[in-house]
């Protein structure tokens, strides 16, 4: 009897001094904070710990969910919100949050950490959400793989249109991955809209699968199915340090882009939401980042100073400073676009592309033997032909076509019909091309 | 003994008593609230005009008129159509082996032969490339010994291959409950006028085994049909599945498109199952004899024996390799290009040792509580679709069988949209309890229940009840004490399809998910197979998985066996 009173009064005592405290340190930011991310666990989890640690009295909640269905999550369930921060890679996901009002700003209060990385700013200028960690694109590939078949290194999108490539390469569709949609986006402004995507379809002559999710891309290289990968870098830099013989090259069109962390509109743990976002910025943070699981590049340059010395730094490597300047409202003004001219003449034509791809490569063996100019002449049409747009670079951007894409509340083409439109296009279009290359192949031989 | 009921055999002609119709409107008010009204919240975009809110059909006018999606449509119905052709022959062996002949190890062979429909995602799409994968182990060693690679993997054929591999135990499983069914007079009484043999089995015991079978071969088709994890693993995304999926969860996010293809999905799986029910109706496959029914076990002769395992074995290493290749990658370091990993550790197990123990509670809670919402839903169904009259019945196995076509990640979002508004007294949304994941896993397994508890009553002489009722039992009493019993295997069959299918889900799981401490094992190997260091622990949380659901499995089994003895069928 005495002992339950005793536990009893000792209970009462606790959460009295328990709820004492809590009114005494109302400012300090403490209890849960829920994030969003389409971080892996690896990524995670050395992350959770060392903020926990760093700011007591702080649980990390991690909910786990790939970049769209994230942001769809957050859109869902904004009337009665539980989400404290979001935190991915692409920056355009953090736009359509934004533009949806589903951020709020902030500024952080960390110190020493640079306006751009690259050319590309790494906080968003309104401020409303932060780079914390730099990626770029490039090209991956596995080393057995590559020797068995006889694969020579890679080192420009082009080289991956060579013959030797084909059937070799592996994508990400666009429309599936923010990071892949990013990698295209750069190679679109960097070469210029024609130019930019006929590089794109020659390379996809060759593609070996186009995923549907980002991960799928390294981990088909990691385990040998497909040879070479369009991928982010860390994808490849965390692949080495688990011990998979994969390489990895930053061509020289690309871009670093920060990944970045937000907090969402109306937080229900805001003081332990800035905590979070300070914390990533901070030094101890940014150090978390160079662990083997993790590899992704700190946006603040003093941390390079514990990295190892092979490892890629953006603040000082000549590489880095050539790539080009990366225009956001570009490329978030025709997003869905490029995406679905990507899927319609690309992922959904893959087969007769590739049909004609085969035949050009076959042209160009015989020529090598035999020059031939009718054939290169034909050769050439053909690819121009596959190169084709249904679309200029001005029409893509339009108020038109983007509407047909937003579902927005205005009449007009829908999307179906637009498809259906760019489908048939591509179809008639490599049809053509399929003759000619066929006509060019007679020719030369 | 003393009333004799006056209207035994009336109460079925007319409508229903007041307890089936009660009965029925509970559970249509469970599917609508549950089911319809969340899809409802998002497919309703289907059929309205761009812009607008006003209702049109010009959005299926335009699925028609795009190529890609007839092509897919196509694509879809021949793939499914396939895979019932080729999971039979798997089925057919084992089912027929195990129930018709003294078989050492029926119970091993019968778990075993489960476990395909036991796949973890992810994982066990990268265990199967390693396997057969065009440079996987078996494609690796032939091109190293005859210089030759073949495409197991590759297009329609590769899907084919695949579907059937990991389904055909829809139809091994119910088969082989209604083989267990038979009454063996029918097979004595065609031996005694002479049939034997294959004769016996293609005109007697076959067709007695009937709805178990179209049960089990209706399922795949369906399953296939709406299956998009197998196609968008073999990068087939000219499917109709493939492309729901792709349009809901990107660039048609905003498009009625995704939604009108969800719809043709739910029309397209409701028709199969309708013609599945149309083929078996107007005739009678209800068997009074029972306790001491199923088939009669023969002994094999020596050379019977060898030929049996012989195709037995072959069948079960031929559909158990993906789980194998499972095994060695969750023991492997590095396994890339090469046949074999290059070295084994145990790490991978310590490192999801500890967190591992939540999820495994979790899941186990989870679709043990969903098998069990299943098979009494199923059931209920069952009874009120067979043995009454009332009006729409039918409607409540429509209902339930539209779950099937309805995409994971539509329904996740529907619950979201449904049940995130309505808060509990301390603010936390309903959506965010973890019940709302249970019921969403109830809703998707449904249908496989479903049509174990259908078939089961199918071959349930309704003279048997009539017997209890005339004896004066009450219907809910001879439910209880006739139906059920009578029913146990398929029940049981049905639980466990649903049980086990409810562990390895994740495309709603992922929506509804809202903390890790409330996930199940689906979603921790998700977050694992994020990156190249999680490809080990992951395959150790797979194996955990396989090794969990396939206990639960056997000890299934063991207690069909051990019933059946009981009720003296043995030899």
């Amino acid at each position: 009897m005495l002992n339950r009173r005793t536990a009893l009064a000792a209970t009462l005592g606790l959460s009295l001094s328990a709820s004492f405290m809590t009114i005494a340190l109302a400012q300090a930011p403490a209890g849960k904070v829920t994030v969003v991310t389409s971080f892996s666990k690896d990524v995670t989890d050395p992350i959770k710990k060392a903020f926990e640690k760093a700011v007591p009295g702080v649980t990390l909640e991690v909910q786990n969910r790939n970049t769209n269905a994230g942001v769809k999550y957050v859109e869902e369930t904004k009337a009665n919100n539980q989400v404290d921060l979001f935190w991915a890679s692409a920056p355009d996901a953090f736009e359509v949050l934004k533009g949806k009002k589903l951020l709020t700003a902030y500024k952080p209060k960390a110190t020493g950490i640079p306006d751009k990385i690259g050319s590309y700013p790494i906080n968003d200028p309104a401020g409303f959400y932060f780079g914390f960690a730099a990626s770029g694109y490039g090209i991956m590939w596995n080393d057995r793989y590559a020797k068995a078949n006889k694969l020579p290194e890679p080192k420009e999108w082009q080289d991956l249109a060579k013959p030797v490539f084909y059937d070799h390469v592996s994508i990400a569709a666009p429309s599936r991955s923010g990071t892949t949609h990013l990698t295209i986006e750069t190679i679109l402004q960097g070469e210029g809209w024609d130019k930019g995507w006929r590089t794109i379809k020659e390379m996809a002559g060759n593609f070996r699968s186009i995923n549907e999710r980002s991960f799928g891309v390294p981990e088909q290289v990691n385990s040998g199915q497909v040879g070479v990968g369009i991928v982010i870098d860390f994808f490849a830099f965390s692949a080495q340090a688990s011990g998979f013989p994969v390489k990895f090259v930053y061509p020289s069109v690309t871009t670093v882009v920060p990944a970045n962390v937000g907090i969402i509109a109306n937080p229900p743990n805001k003081a332990a939401a800035e905590a979070f976002v300070e914390f990533l910025l901070s030094p101890t943070g940014q150090e978390v980042l160079l662990e083997p699981g993790i590899r992704r590049l700190p946006v603040n340059p003093a941390v390079y100073a514990k990295a190892g010395a092979d490892y890629p730094n953006p603040f000082t490597d000549p590489r880095f400073q050539k790539m080009i300047g990366f225009d956001v409202d570009k490329s978030e003004g025709r997003t869905a676009v490029v995406d679905t001219l990507f899927d319609q003449l690309i992922s959904f034509q893959l087969d007769a592309l590739k049909g004609v791809n085969k035949v050009l490569h076959e042209v160009d063996a015989a020529l090598a033997k035999k020059p031939n100019d009718k054939a290169k002449a034909l050769a050439e049409e053909a690819r121009v032909l596959l190169a084709a747009m249904p679309v200029s670079e001005a029409q893509a951007a339009s108020a038109e076509l983007r509407g047909a894409f937003t579902g927005g509340k205005e009449k007009g083409a829908r999307q179906a019909e637009v498809e259906a439109q760019w489908a048939s296009f591509a179809r008639d279009n490599y049809a053509k091309a399929k003759a000619k290359a066929e006509e060019a192949l007679k020719a030369a031989k | 003994m003393t009333a004799i009921p006056t209207s035994v055999s009336r109460p079925r002609r007319i409508a229903g008593t007041p307890g089936q119709i009660a009965l029925a409107l509970a559970i249509a008010a469970f599917l609508l609230m549950f089911l319809v009204l969340p899809v409802a919240t998002v497919i309703y975009v289907a059929f309205t005009e761009k812009g607008t809110s006003t209702f049109t059909l010009v959005n299926f006018y335009d699925f028609v008129r795009t190529e890609l999606f007839m092509r897919s449509l196509w694509n879809s119905f021949y793939v499914s159509a396939m895979s019932v052709v080729w999971a039979s022959v798997f089925a057919l062996p084992l089912a027929y082996l195990t129930t018709r002949f003294v078989f050492r190890g029926a119970a091993i062979v019968q778990t075993l032969g489960f476990l395909p429909l036991i796949m973890p995602p992810f994982v066990g799409a990268v265990a199967m490339q390693l396997f057969f994968g065009r440079n996987g182990s078996i494609n690796l060693l032939l091109d190293d010994w005859f210089g030759f690679k073949i495409d197991f993997m590759e297009g329609l054929n590769g899907v084919i291959f695949v579907q059937s591999v990991h389904y055909f135990p829809f139809i091994l499983i119910n088969l082989s409950a209604a083989l267990r069914n038979v009454d063996r007079a029918m097979e004595e009484a065609a031996q005694n006028l002479g049939s034997s043999g294959f004769r016996l089995f293609r005109r007697i015991v076959f067709p007695l085994a009937m709805p178990g079978y179209l049960a089990g071969a209706s399922l795949v088709f369906v399953k296939v049909f709406d299956d998009l994890a197998t196609p968008l693993l073999l990068n087939v995304k000219d499917m109709l599945a493939p492309q729901a999926y792709l349009r809901v969860t990107s660039i048609g996010i905003a498009d009625p498109m995704g939604y009108v293809i969800s719809v043709v999905l739910i029309i397209a799986s409701v028709t199969a199952m309708w013609l599945s029910a149309r083929a078996l109706k107007g005739r009678d496959y209800a068997t009074t004899q029972r306790g001491g029914g199923g088939l009669a076990k023969r002994v094999m002769t020596p050379m019977e024996a060898v030929f049996g395992y012989g195709i037995v074995i072959l069948i079960l290493v031929l559909v158990l390799a993906p789980h194998l290749g499972l095994l060695l990658l969750s023991f492997a370091t590095i396994w890339s290009y090469s046949p074999l990993p290059d070295a084994f550790t145990t790490a991978h197990y310590a490192r999801v040792f500890g967190e591992s123990s939540v999820y495994i509670k979790n899941t186990l809670i989870y679709a043990t509580i969903a098998g069990g919402i299943d098979v009494v839903l199923g059931v209920a169904i069952a009874y009120l679709v067979l043995r009454t009259k009332l009006i729409g019945r039918e409607w409540l196995d429509w209902m339930a069988t539209a779950a099937l076509a309805i995409p994971g990640v539509v329904l996740g979002i529907g619950y979201l949209r449904t049940f995130y508004g309505i808060t509990l007294p301390d603010g936390t949304p309903l959506a965010a309890l973890w019940i709302t994941i249970v019921l969403a896993l109830a809703i998707r397994r449904l249908p496989y229940a479903l049509r174990a508890c259908y078939a089961a009553l199918q071959q349930i002489s309704v003279s048997l009840e009539e017997a209890a009722e005339n004896l004066g039992a009450t219907k809910a009493r001879t439910v209880r004490r006739i139906v059920v019993p009578l029913m146990a295997g398929g029940i049981l069959a049905g639980f466990v399809t649903s049980f086990s299918t409810a562990a390895v889900e994740l495309s709603a799981t992922l929506m509804l998910v809202q903390s890790n401490s409330d996930a199940p094992l689906a979603y921790g190997l998700y977050v694992f197979m994020q990156s190249a260091a999680g490809r080990g622990p992951g395959a150790a949380l797979g194996v955990v998985a396989v090794i969990l659901v396939a206990t639960c499995t056997f000890l299934s089994h063991l207690i069909i066996e051990r019933s059946q003895k009981a009720k003296g069928m043995g030899h």
